[in-house]
């Protein structure tokens, strides 16, 4: 008895995990070469403009003479070392690091609050918890720089903090949202049913299957935070600014051509940031 | 025979939610209310704010070249978009995760990167414009300008039309043009016929979204365009920190918000925008 | 022929019954209203007996899901109670019941390895690794799933992970073990060997079984008794020879197995009855004693009781008889079931013959007979 079952059941694994089929029917239905040709120049829009700013950004002159005439590491060595460009560099990545605890803690409720109501009631939070992605974003600057001038939060990284949560909630409540989608509710039954109590549920059951979830918010928070502009011009203050800002006036007020290798770097670690994961997931699903 | 006591607690779910609610309000909704209030006039009423908007003879102006220019880059993501979005739907999962990553890396990349990229492109002196001087036409000015403007806004806001416009058109099955096909229809008429009238429902989602978002953009007209051909967003900024005119910025405040919010209200009943760019800004597709 | 059973009163005694521990489970006067126009469960009152294998069988909707979430704490009670060996649960939560839990899509942690998913129970009742350790090797080996210690749930094939998800749910001694439609998702192979498994299991761990099925084979195979719903009502309870042979509604006698139904409407049933003119004698204890059996019923004759005869002459005395036509042979293998037209109107049904009798042929008239002591008479 316990062969013939063991054999019926190798015989559905193998079934479980089908070959994959090769790619027979390419040719009833070829990709016309126009629209590669168009795909790729459009994939360069997208990407070579950027790329400009990392030859630009070795080098020697203090204008944004392109191209540079010489190359050097002046510009990336003033970067780290001039006390208003690490400054800000230090405020941006504070200030993003504490937003993005913030959205992501106060996200993350909100996403399992949300998960179990239905009704248009639940539906109109919703929508409203993300309404900050479609609103410009001067207009909540402009709004927030005034209210905050009454608060005296104008310049403190309160406020900055405060602000940047409120716009990365809505990557964290997506993210989250989609990982609880994802989940099956019967295993909060069957963990139940075995013995744990609502809590322990949750933080052996629930929470392990959306921490990837989470942690995508988190560094989307981050990223909104790190680079936000707009908000960032109105709330800053002489002695409190963040990257983005100092980036701002070294084209504006006065041109420092540092702003390049700020750009450089910024531009290379969100590669990074986006590619390795991708890359990982790429080699686990070849597995 | 025991009848059980009904459940007096109150569901926790809705607690869960105050957090998040509480922050939004605060920060956001405050604020904005503050503003409204600014504007008509508190203590008193008066609606002379939200008039001057009309007939100050720079707001309406400049809403105007702002309506336009929106226009001219929507439509330029449109023909960019559209065929790259298409594309997307058709090759190998591969080459898909390809294109997608070309398109999400620039959409987190920050946005002063980005335009610091355009301000060394399109300078005087800068590879564009020797370009255009080797073909004689260096008069063309693109730094400083509404053109420079246009065109490191439609590469800025290209993803925010080739998401929606990919996340619709994979749900169209392609089966059903070679349908068309084989009934005898020549490619060009199938995808008038077939194609083009399920995929509206995307396209048009992807234009508004576009559009709106172009209405508010700061950053790119502030750094390539010229002061005396301002933006809406820039004419906000400039009556709040320098002409202090806090009751007056609350009306075109709220102008604006009022005319993005219809415009994603309407696009959002034809196709579900908002969540849409929250999936997609996350990169939550089908394929992941 | 067993004179026919009362609902819940008496269980079926198997010979190792002494030597079975597990608790008895009441429910009493149980309701469930979710406020819709019927309530999902009305008014129910079952026992069932330590260590009993009970199903409780029924079409979708009939309830019989609710009341197994009622008793597992999933549901509240809107009246009645429900009690573990004499002890009230209906205010426990789930998570205090101590009741294992099986369900069809086998609700298998999947960031957890099988190993884990199988000691979680007994980690959340702060057992000592060591022992943790053994009793997971010990319930592993008795479902037969060796080898696949630290594999997760999606690497395994379906009949595996139930095997885990059995594993888990018996690994701390539950006071009885629920299964919800376990095995609904498989294919039939593999049905059929699982379906062997659990009543191995039951036998050798001897706890309470409470398993919900809509599939009647699978019920009166794996089942020491069997409750049968209907849209929210125990139609009869009893064992899977009682409710087939001895059926007191025709809807249970529909629902298990096939039947021929003659309806008498509101007949008097003395020792004959007559049906289209005809007289056929009712044998003793063959009758319901449902309370409305006088005020309709039906003749009820499973297709392996009936018999073809060329002619009234061949058929037997003493049994009835009724003129049929065959309108289909079936071969179905071990037999062939003729599909018949029963008297003047062509009444449909079924009769079973020899897989090997060619005697007969489609258009042929017949003769349909069968002994008086294998019909039933039902309420209807």
């Amino acid at each position: 008895m316990t062969t013939v079952l063991t054999e019926i059941e190798d015989e559905t694994v193998d079934a479980v995990v089908p070959r994959r089929p090769r790619r027979r029917d390419r040719g009833v239905d070829p990709i016309p070469w126009w629209l590669i040709v168009v795909g790729v120049i459009v994939a360069l829009y997208f990407i070579l403009p950027t790329l400009f700013v990392i030859p630009m950004s070795f080098s020697s002159a203090s204008t944004f003479q392109f191209p540079p005439k010489d190359f050097s590491l002046k510009l990336y060595e003033n970067f780290f070392t001039n006390p208003v460009w690490l400054g800000s560099l230090g405020n941006s990545v504070l200030v993003a690091t504490l937003a993005s605890l913030l959205a992501t803690i106060v996200g993350t409720a909100a996403a399992l609050g949300l998960h179990q109501l239905t009704g248009k009631l639940a539906g109109f939070v919703r929508t409203l918890l993300m309404v900050s992605i479609v609103t410009p974003s001067i207009v909540i600057a402009v709004a927030v720089y005034i209210s905050f001038l009454q608060w005296h939060l104008v310049g403190s990284l309160g406020g900055y903090v405060l602000a940047h949560a409120a716009i990365g909630v809505p990557f964290v409540l997506v993210s989250v949202t989609s990982a609880l989608g994802g989940f099956d509710p019967k295993l909060l039954r069957a963990s139940a049913s075995l013995g744990a109590t609502p809590l322990r549920t949750f933080l052996r059951v629930t929470m392990p299957l959306i921490s990837r979830g989470i942690l995508t918010g988190a560094i989307f928070a981050f990223v909104t935070s790190f680079d936000e502009v707009v908000i960032a011009l109105f709330l800053r203050s002489p002695t409190f600014q963040t990257l983005p800002v100092q980036m701002y006036n070294s084209v504006t007020v006065e041109i420092d051509p540092t702003i390049a290798a700020s750009s450089s770097l910024v531009v290379v670690a969100v590669t990074i940031i986006f590619l390795v994961p991708q890359l990982i997931g790429a080699r686990k699903r070849s597995r | 025979m025991t009848t059980p006591r009904p459940r007096s607690l109150p569901r926790p779910s809705w607690l869960l939610l105050v957090p998040a609610l509480a922050l939004l309000a605060g920060v956001l909704l405050v604020p904005l209310a503050q503003s409204f209030i600014r504007s008509i006039g508190a203590p008193d009423f008066t609606l002379e704010h939200y008039t001057a908007l009309f007939t100050d003879g720079v707001t309406m102006t400049v809403l105007a070249r702002t309506a336009a220019t929106a226009a001219v880059v929507t439509v330029v993501t449109f023909l960019l978009g559209y065929p790259y979005a298409y594309l997307m739907t058709r090759v190998g999962p591969r080459a898909r995760g390809v294109l997608l990553v070309i398109v999400l890396i620039p959409f987190w990349t920050s946005v002063m990167a980005r335009n610091f990229a355009w301000i060394i492109i399109l300078q005087r002196g800068g590879p564009v414009q020797s370009v255009f001087e080797f073909f004689g036409a260096g008069d063309i000015q693109f730094y400083g300008s509404v053109i420079g403007v246009t065109i490191a806004m439609s590469q800025v806001l290209l993803p925010f039309m080739v998401l929606p416009l990919f996340s619709a058109l994979s749900g169209i099955d392609r089966k059903l043009l070679l349908a068309a096909r084989g009934l005898g229809s020549s490619p060009l008429v199938a995808f008038w016929k077939i194609y083009w009238p399920l995929s509206r429902g995307g396209v048009v989602s992807g234009i508004i979204l576009v559009f709106t978002l172009s209405l508010g953009f700061y950053v790119t007209p502030a750094l390539l365009g010229s002061p005396q051909q301002s933006l809406i967003a820039q004419l906000l900024g400039q009556r709040t920190t320098q002409l202090l005119d806090f009751a007056g910025a609350g009306a075109l405040g709220m102008l604006v918000l009022v005319v993005t919010l219809v415009l994603v209200a309407w696009a959002n009943r034809l196709g579900g925008t908002i969540s849409a760019i929250g999936v997609v800004a996350t990169n939550r597709t089908k394929d992941s | 022929m067993t004179t026919s059973t009362k609902n819940a009163a008496t269980p079926v005694a198997p010979s190792d019954a002494a030597a079975r521990q597990g608790t008895r489970i009441r429910l009493e006067n149980v309701t469930k209203d979710y406020g819709l126009a019927i309530p999902a469960v009305s008014n129910i009152s079952l026992t069932i007996e330590p260590g009993e294998f009970m199903t409780l069988l029924g079409p979708s909707g009939s309830g019989k899901t609710t009341t197994l979430n009622l008793i597992a704490g999933f549901e509240t009670l809107t009246t009645g109670s429900i009690s573990f060996n004499g002890t009230d649960v209906g205010t426990l939560p789930p998570h205090k019941r101590n009741l294992g839990m099986l369900f069809q899509n086998y609700a298998l942690f999947p960031h957890l390895t099988v190993v884990q998913n199988v000691a979680y129970p007994l980690r959340e009742r702060r057992m000592p690794k060591a022992e943790i350790a053994r009793k997971v090797a010990e319930v592993l080996q008795l479902v037969q799933l060796t080898g696949r210690d630290d594999n997760y749930p999606s690497q395994l094939s379906g009949g595996q992970q139930q095997r885990v998800a059995l594993a888990r749910a018996i690994v701390f001694n539950p006071n009885a073990l629920l299964l919800d439609e376990p095995l609904g998702a498989l294919d039939r192979n593999l049905r059929g060997a699982l379906q062997m498994e659990i009543r191995r299991i039951h036998r050798e761990v001897g706890s309470t079984f409470v398993f919900v099925t809509h599939d009647q084979e699978e019920a009166m195979n794996l089942s020491d008794r069997i409750a049968l719903f209907n849209n929210g009502h125990i139609e009869q309870v009893g064992s899977p020879e009682e409710l087939y042979r001895a059926p007191e509604t025709l809807f249970t006698a529909r629902f298990l197995g096939d039947s021929n139904v003659f309806e008498l409407g509101a007949a008097d049933l003395g020792t004959s009855v007559s049906w289209e003119g005809r007289t056929w004698a009712v044998a003793e204890g063959t009758v319901s004693s449902h309370p409305s059996v006088l005020s309709g019923s039906a003749i009820v004759v499973r297709p392996e009781d009936i018999s073809i005869a060329a002619d009234l002459k061949s058929v037997p005395a003493g049994a009835n008889a009724v003129q049929a036509r065959i309108r289909d042979l079936e071969y179905m293998g071990s037999y062939r079931t003729a599909m018949l037209a029963f008297g003047e109107k062509g009444l449909t049904g079924r009769a079973r013959i020899d897989a090997l009798d060619a005697t007969h042929a489609i258009g042929d008239d017949v003769v349909a007979w069968w002994r008086p002591q294998r019909q039933r008479i039902v309420a209807a």
